[in-house]
């Protein structure tokens, strides 16, 4: 399924290439703050966030399977493992990194890109808010207990980030804002926190080495539930970012190829000494806005990134912490879904209440992971719930009062079951009952099990019972499953 | 229009309970819903559990549930006959519409569901399930009375031409309620109506009387009133006897369960000692 044709190759990796390579060179710019950054968020060197950028980027755009798409190490990610750095080191970070890609790469063999189609609008727009939420509290580390000029720095680097769009867009702005601020300090020797007391910065192109860390049982019960963890968040963002790069260049992609794609960057990256990362939501508009289509500007956005942390290497280490943090700040309001607080209002209850708990799921656990699981499952229920609704049961006595036809229209199984048997009465004296199903889904062995119910309830009062139009499908199921006419049913029933 | 519940069962109160609905539903122009509830009280229910082992317990349940859709089978045709009878009988009599209504479950809960569309109940005054030997009431009419939010015919074993009824005056307020709906209702219109008050002749409960005789000619209908000495229901049961009253109607139940089961009800001794039918308002 990976073996493009040689002509559809050339398409994607050279059929935009000065589009691609100024697209590429923009997102390099702004990456750099960002994988900085998120390094931080994790707890590590930035050379590690660094790292992993420049890895991530180069290896999904050779194998990834969404041309246009950013990816690097990014915030969700970053989040998942900061309890890992600090209690066991760097290098079961790396072990985790690796293990994820693994996970990510049988994700994307066993199709589980499919599994996408259950996550709704709704748990989507939750993921991301909760995701803005988390940046931004990542952030207050910073923001507390530090001097008023920390304050008035974040303060300008906002103005600049928002302000200097207004002047041109040529340049990105929160490059704009890290070069001004930069410049600031060191001139006027303000005595703020600077990415050199952050932790080393790379000044070499990455090494291949192995992590360090004993290779049994007892380090994979360490790192599995991170990296479980960082797999499912990576694909998730991933997949959703495809589907909005989709979107916005009205093209398809192959979701189980971009599965497989962040598996082996994450694999390669965590023996490159770089963390886990995914697709990036905000970099991948840029790319797009900026006219990146094509797998080049991925490659060379990574190549770019390397080249100029390892050339300015000596200024990248005085840019001061205020910053960083008013990028991330932009980063945190920019990916929050701001429409959605105005939809709460407009929006069925329903589909607002997956949002919200997708969120509080989120900030309880810290895990996006989590927090998404909840949302499917609640957005789950949800439909049940409102399936079950479209259930009906109308009945007709016979002239001589002796007989009753009731007709079955709509959705039987698990959550309908209780309604289905609450609309039968069992205490109207009847020699003779139809149940006729002929317009109605039998879904599973609950609406099964609650048919069965019936038609013993309606024999015991000494009526016979008569089930007609059973329909083809859910006949196999009944076969299989109806226990009415069997030896041992009451006692089986009467056992649920 | 006015309806008239009347529960049947296969005893031998059947007859007259129908014949009693088909005089009310005449005298008040109102259709007749012949209601027949099968329980399952008469069941034998034995709690199997722990007695026998896990094997056979699937064999017999399914036996069980045999026997009880046969048993069902055989209650149900029999109550389909006796509901056949009822409505033949009734036909002959009655000129308003009839129906038929055949349930499963509890008599109580069938009536407490059905009667908020009725304007009587007629019930008799022992069901099949009830021993004649010792002149007991069914075990269903005190249950029914007392949740009855309807007045309730208390049908006696035969039918006869009602013409005197004798209204047993407390001057509580269930009796007056029971005046004041007479007095509005077409049942004992042509009817000689005796309200009698048992107890000393105090200007109160005089006033009370007359107001409600005063009340009953309002309606149109022949009434008057005395006082009676002695204990209540055997002054009353002598009264109905001696002077050939063939309805008499009452309040029902005015106290708790429990003072009843300590000093026993007046209510359940005049229905009993009284070969009457009884007209009971709660």
């Amino acid at each position: 399924m990976f073996t493009p044709s040689a002509s559809k190759l050339q398409a994607e990796w050279l059929g935009n290439i000065r589009g691609d390579l100024l697209a590429g060179l923009v997102v390099a710019l702004a990456l750099i703050p960002e994988a900085i950054a998120f390094s931080i968020i994790a707890g590590v060197d930035p050379k590690v966030g660094l790292y992993a950028s420049f890895s991530i980027a180069v290896v999904t755009a050779i194998v990834g399977g969404r041309p246009g798409m950013i990816s690097a190490a990014t915030a969700a990610t970053a989040v998942l493992m900061v309890t890992l750095v600090k209690q066991h080191g760097l290098d079961y970070l790396l072990a985790a990194t690796v293990l994820a890609g693994v996970l990510q790469v049988a994700a994307g063999f066993l199709r589980l890109g499919r599994v996408m189609r259950f996550v709704s609008k709704s748990v989507m727009t939750g993921f991301v808010n909760a995701l803005a939420i988390l940046i931004f509290m990542a952030q207050l580390p910073e923001l507390i207990g530090v001097t008023w000029l920390t304050y008035a720095m974040v303060a300008a680097g906002l103005a600049i980030i928002y302000g200097f769009p207004l002047l041109s867009r040529a340049v990105p702005s929160p490059l704009v804002c890290i070069i001004a601020l930069t410049i600031a300090a060191t001139t006027m020797g303000l005595d703020v926190r600077t990415v050199g007391d952050m932790g080393e910065l790379p000044s070499t192109w990455p090494t291949f080495f192995v992590p360090d860390v004993p290779f049994n049982v007892d380090t994979l019960l360490i790192i599995l539930p991170y990296s479980a963890a960082v797999a499912a968040v990576g694909l998730l963002e991933s997949l959703m970012t495809a589907q909005i790069v989709d979107d916005l260049t009205d093209t398809t992609s192959d979701k189980n190829r971009e599965c497989v794609g962040q598996g082996v960057a994450n694999f390669v990256t965590g023996f490159m000494g770089g963390m886990a990362g995914c697709a990036m939501i905000g970099q991948s508009v840029i790319n797009v806005k900026s006219g990146g289509r094509g797998r080049l500007s991925c490659f060379v956005a990574g190549i770019f990134l390397l080249l100029l942390i390892v050339l300015l290497g000596p200024w990248v280490v005085r840019i001061p912490m205020p910053a960083l943090v008013a990028v991330m700040i932009m980063v945190s309001i920019g990916t929050f879904s701001w429409v959605s607080l105005a939809n709460l209002k407009t929006h069925p209850r329903s589909s607002s209440i997956v949002m919200l708990a997708t969120v509080a799921g989120v900030l309880f656990t810290h895990n996006l992971a989590i927090g998404v699981g909840l949302g499917v499952l609640l957005s789950g229920i949800f439909f049940a719930w409102k399936i079950a609704q479209l259930f009906e049961v109308g009945s007709e006595l016979s002239d001589d009062g002796t007989a009753r036809t009731y007709r079955i229209r709509g959705q039987l199984f698990f959550a309908s079951a209780d309604d289905f048997t609450a609309a039968f009465d069992f205490k109207e004296v009847l020699q003779k009952v139809v149940i006729d199903v002929t317009d109605a889904h039998i879904w599973d062995i609950s609406s099964v099990a609650a048919l069965d119910m019936v038609v013993l309830k309606f024999r015991r009062e000494g009526a016979d019972v008569d089930i007609v139009g059973l329909n083809a499908a859910s006949e196999t199921i009944v076969d299989k499953l109806a226990m009415h006419d069997k030896p041992g049913a009451l006692d089986k029933l009467l056992a649920h | 229009m006015s309806k008239i519940i009347a529960c049947i069962d296969g005893s031998i109160y059947t007859h007259s309970v129908v014949d009693h609905a088909a005089w009310a539903a005449e005298r008040l122009t109102a259709s007749v819903e012949l209601l027949q509830v099968l329980g399952r009280g008469d069941i034998p229910a034995a709690d199997l559990s722990g007695s026998i082992s896990a094997d056979a317990q699937q064999k017999l349940l399914n036996e069980l549930a045999r026997l009880d859709e046969e048993r069902a089978k055989l209650i149900q045709q029999r109550a389909r006959m006796v509901m056949d009878d009822a409505r033949l009988r009734i036909s002959a009599t009655a000129t308003g519409a009839v129906s038929t209504v055949l349930r499963n479950g509890d008599l109580l809960e069938t009536l407490s569901e059905r009667e908020a569309s009725a304007d009587l109940v007629v019930i008799g005054k022992r069901g099949e399930a009830a021993d004649f030997a010792t002149a007991h009431l069914g075990s269903n009419l005190e249950r029914v009375v007392r949740a009855s939010r309807r007045p309730v015919l208390v049908a006696s074993r035969a039918y006869a031409t009602i013409d005197k009824a004798l209204v047993a005056f407390d001057g509580g307020s269930s009796i007056l309620k029971a005046v004041d709906a007479l007095s509005r209702s077409q049942l004992m219109s042509g009817i000689d109506i005796h309200l009698v008050c048992v107890g000393k002749d105090i200007p109160e409960m005089r006033r009370r009387l007359e107001g409600a005789v005063a009340q009953l000619h309002a309606g149109g209908h022949k009434a008057q009133f005395r006082f009676a000495d002695g204990v209540p229901d055997k002054a009353i049961a002598g009264i109905v006897d001696a002077e050939r009253m063939n309805l008499l109607v009452m309040g029902a139940y005015g106290h708790s369960r429990i003072r009843n089961l300590l000093i026993g009800s007046t209510t359940t001794e005049m229905i009993r000692s009284c070969k009457v039918p009884v007209l009971l308002f709660r």
